[in-house]
């Protein structure tokens, strides 16, 4: 494949940032809308074609069928000593050609979405409208470039890049306290997660010597990292006496290192404790959260260990802990995050905890990845789910943005029975709506089915707990249809007009994701992305299905019961637990435990000792110098009179003895 | 005495000894006098005197030789522009002193 076209994909998105970013001012709102949504529809092109090529062209399969990595281009960007240097280029495989399709698509849909978001009912444009598209631009630019990375350090770049851009989108209405602390929380968050993240990098790279992928994660596995045959049980042995295999703190360093790598993926795709952020990013532009903070950069996580996973797989083989700490991780948020949805008044909320929630959907998925489980049916089921969940929730943010620009709030109290109002936006909604809780033939039913399939191959706890998180979330979810499309009819009040569908640029993406949304669970997905490029057939598992789908009807028809009409059950179910209702209302009270944690201990224990060395110690010494020159300067000041006679006196004075002694050491000594 | 006059020999010390004198008379106007046009006329005095110490040694050590001269036609001419620079010195500072008493012009302190 020329290296041409693949190339414009991170290009162009560039260009366009830097374009409407320095010259967005001069054009016009409309048209900078229309040149950043066409820039970006170009990419998408050029991404479809890309990843049409690489699946179907058949260039890049080898002999037996499998898949290959396939490296477009790999430049030398940053040379350190010795061998090692850190290269910027491409990497075209079955999961980066995947994301390419999901990135470009959410990106496009977004792009055309926000022509209609970003103005007001009477179709006046906001304020920085362009910038706003400059930095959808540079997250498209960022995100791809994260994708297509061809090593780790060309990864974390863009994933810090992401995180920027991520910043700078959220706190868009710069001028609202709210958007710009949580523009900051959700920066200094998944930096802390970076931290980790770093070095684990390093760790990692020290026992592997390579940033590169292809290297790291060699077809063979383990070759790349222990140099040894893993399916020989000689070779294991090797390996967990190899460098990677000391131990450090009850764990491998390899254990270690992948951990650590997993923080950061738990930062970005905000996995309990590290989720705190991404409730509040919902400060942003609706658009903003559905491509950021729904569909593409949160998933980075996900990518992040799917794109190791090879390394788990050893690190699992030689008896580490690491795929088992992501799939714990998973399961607890996802649980979490589904409790707490249920209890959300805020519709972008109640997303946002379904979004974490179906996040660590993808994470425990990729956890219970094992070869006995239909060759790692985990890895395919959760980019699987990475895909079609990128479809479905982009749809249902944009759903939520459309009912939010009609009414001009974010609560569903002030929506409430607008089934009548807003038709499309509706049937788009109730399509999303009943995809992520899995009704078949929805795509969310393909995807789920996968992960507890292969939940159910790996453990019977983890499919049980999983089966009942999957029936939350039909609930928390179905609770939200209800009470934004039923529940009552919808008052509108006096002087304001009904709220209505919103124009063609808001209503075609919805149109379109909708589609998606059904038939893209048709993708015979086995045959495209799995975890050895290995393609394979996955047959529905009917057992879990009809038992999952049992489990969803039955949630959502607990739903339609307590939310279809105004009644008093979700009340009376609220005074039944207060305790646990309280409890969820108010996230489990994670905010307030940082908050104490920060600002009650490091503050006290850590920060102020370190101002007060800062201030007296640091400053002090300098200030020490100061005070002395000061002093002395004001002790000797007298010498200078401004008399210009006394001055000549000195000189004098000082010339007679220069001139005398020399005389006179001439006398004594010559 | 037409004698003595024919004998005379020019010897050095005929010339240092009233340099030395001019520039000792320099040296204590500079010090002593307040105003600056007298002080300033006192600084040519030392300047003359060193003048002439070139030309005298010039002319007594190195006979064949003119640096000596021609050092003193620069010095007399770099003198002649500070002169005219320290004249206008004294003129801007009277025009804001209204005065040129070297003792009253002490702003230039601390």
């Amino acid at each position: 494949m020329e290296a041409t076209l693949p190339l414009l994909i991170l290009v162009l998105p560039l260009l366009m940032f830097l374009f409407l970013g320095l010259f967005g001012k001069y054009l016009s709102h409309k048209w900078s809308g229309i040149i950043g949504t066409l820039g970006m529809g170009v990419t998408m092109v050029i991404a479809y074609y890309t990843a049409y090529t690489y699946f179907f062209s058949g260039d890049f399969v080898d002999a037996a069928g499998n898949r290959l990595q396939y490296v477009v281009f790999d430049q030398q960007w940053l040379s350190l000593w010795g061998d090692l240097s850190i290269n910027l280029g491409f990497l075209l495989d079955p999961i980066s050609a995947l994301m390419l399709v999901v990135v470009t698509t959410i990106s496009f849909m977004v792009h055309l979405y926000s022509n209609g978001y970003m103005r007001d009912h009477h179709g006046v444009y906001e304020t920085g409208f362009q910038r706003f598209y400059a930095f959808l631009s540079l997250f498209s630019f960022s995100m791809l470039g994260l994708v297509v990375a061809t090593n780790i350090f060309q990864m974390y770049i863009f994933w810090e890049l992401v995180g920027a851009s991520s910043y700078l989108l959220i706190g868009f209405y710069y001028t609202k306290p709210s958007a710009v602390s949580a523009s900051k929380k959700a920066f200094i968050v998944t930096r802390f997660a970076d931290l980790g993240f770093l070095i684990g990098i390093l760790v990692l790279s020290y026992c592997t010597e390579t940033f590169n992928f292809m290297s790291m994660t060699s077809s063979s596995v383990g070759e790349g990292l222990y140099h040894v045959d893993v399916t020989s049980a000689e070779g294991v042995k090797t390996m967990i006496e190899s460098r990677a295999g000391q131990m450090f703190l009850g764990g491998s360093i390899m254990t270690w290192a992948l951990v650590l790598i997993f923080m950061g993926g738990m930062g970005k795709s905000a996995m309990m404790p590290l989720h705190i952020w991404l409730p509040d990013a919902m400060e942003g532009p609706t658009p903003v959260s559905a491509l950021i903070h729904a569909a593409t950069m949160v998933v980075a996580g996900v990518y992040l260990v799917a794109r190791l996973f090879p390394l788990f797989m050893v690190n699992e083989l030689a008896g580490g802990a690491a795929l088992d700490i992501v799939t714990v991780v998973g399961a607890l948020t996802a649980a979490y995050a589904a409790i707490v949805a249920c209890t959300q008044v805020d519709i972008k909320r109640v997303l946002a905890f379904s979004t974490i929630s179906q996040i660590a959907f993808m994470m425990v998925s990729l956890g219970v990845s094992r070869g006995d489980v239909g060759e790692n049916l985990g890895y395919m089921a959760s980019m699987f789910h990475l895909f079609t969940h990128a479809m479905f929730k982009a749809l249902l943010f944009l759903g939520a943005g459309a009912l939010i620009h009609a009414v001009s709030s974010n609560d569903y109290t002030a929506m409430h029975g607008l089934r009548k109002h807003m038709p499309i936006t509706h049937i788009t909604f109730l399509i999303g709506c009943l995809a992520i809780a899995g009704i078949i033939p929805f795509s969310g039913f393909f995807s789920k089915d996968e992960i507890l399939a292969s939940c159910f191959g790996n453990s019977m706890v983890a499919y049980v707990w999983m089966s009942l998180v999957a029936g939350l979330t039909a609930f928390y979810m179905f609770r939200l249809y209800y009470l934004i499309f039923w529940w009552k009819e919808h008052k509108v009040h006096e002087g304001h007009h009904a709220p209505k569908d919103q124009p063609w640029t808001m209503t075609l993406p919805l149109i379109i994701l909708g589609v998606v949304a059904i038939f893209c669970g048709l993708v015979p997905f086995s045959e495209m992305v799995t975890w050895n490029g290995h393609p394979h057939h996955a047959h529905i598992n009917w057992t879990v299905a009809s038992v999952s789908l049992a489990v969803s009807i039955v949630a959502i028809g607990i739903a339609t019961l307590m939310y279809r009409k105004e009644n008093s059950l979700p009340a009376k179910m609220r005074s039944l637990f207060p305790r646990l209702w309280q409890g969820a209302h108010h996230r489990f009270y994670f905010d307030e435990l940082y908050m104490f944690i920060t600002h009650k201990i490091i503050f006290n224990s850590i920060c102020k000792p370190i101002a007060w060395f800062d201030r007296h110690i640091i400053d002090g010494t300098m200030d020490a110098f100061a005070a002395i020159t000061n002093k002395a300067s004001y002790a000797i000041r007298g010498l200078q009179s401004g008399n210009a006679q006394s001055y000549v006196w000195v000189y004098l004075l000082g010339a007679l003895v220069l001139g005398g002694g020399t005389v006179a050491i001439i006398f004594l000594f010559f | 005495m037409l004698d003595l006059l024919n004998n005379f020999q020019l010897n050095s010390l005929m010339f240092l000894i009233p340099s030395l004198f001019m520039f000792c008379c320099g040296v204590y106007g500079f010090l002593t006098r307040r105003n600056m046009i007298a002080m300033l006329i006192s600084l040519e005095l030392m300047l003359n005197s060193v003048d002439m110490n070139f030309v005298v040694f010039n002319r007594f050590l190195c006979p064949g030789e003119m640096e000596g001269m021609f050092f003193t036609l620069f010095a007399i001419a770099i003198a002649a522009a500070e002169t005219a620079v320290a004249i206008a010195i004294i003129i801007n500072a009277y025009r804001i002193a209204k005065d040129i008493d070297v003792k009253d012009l002490t702003k230039m302190k601390f």
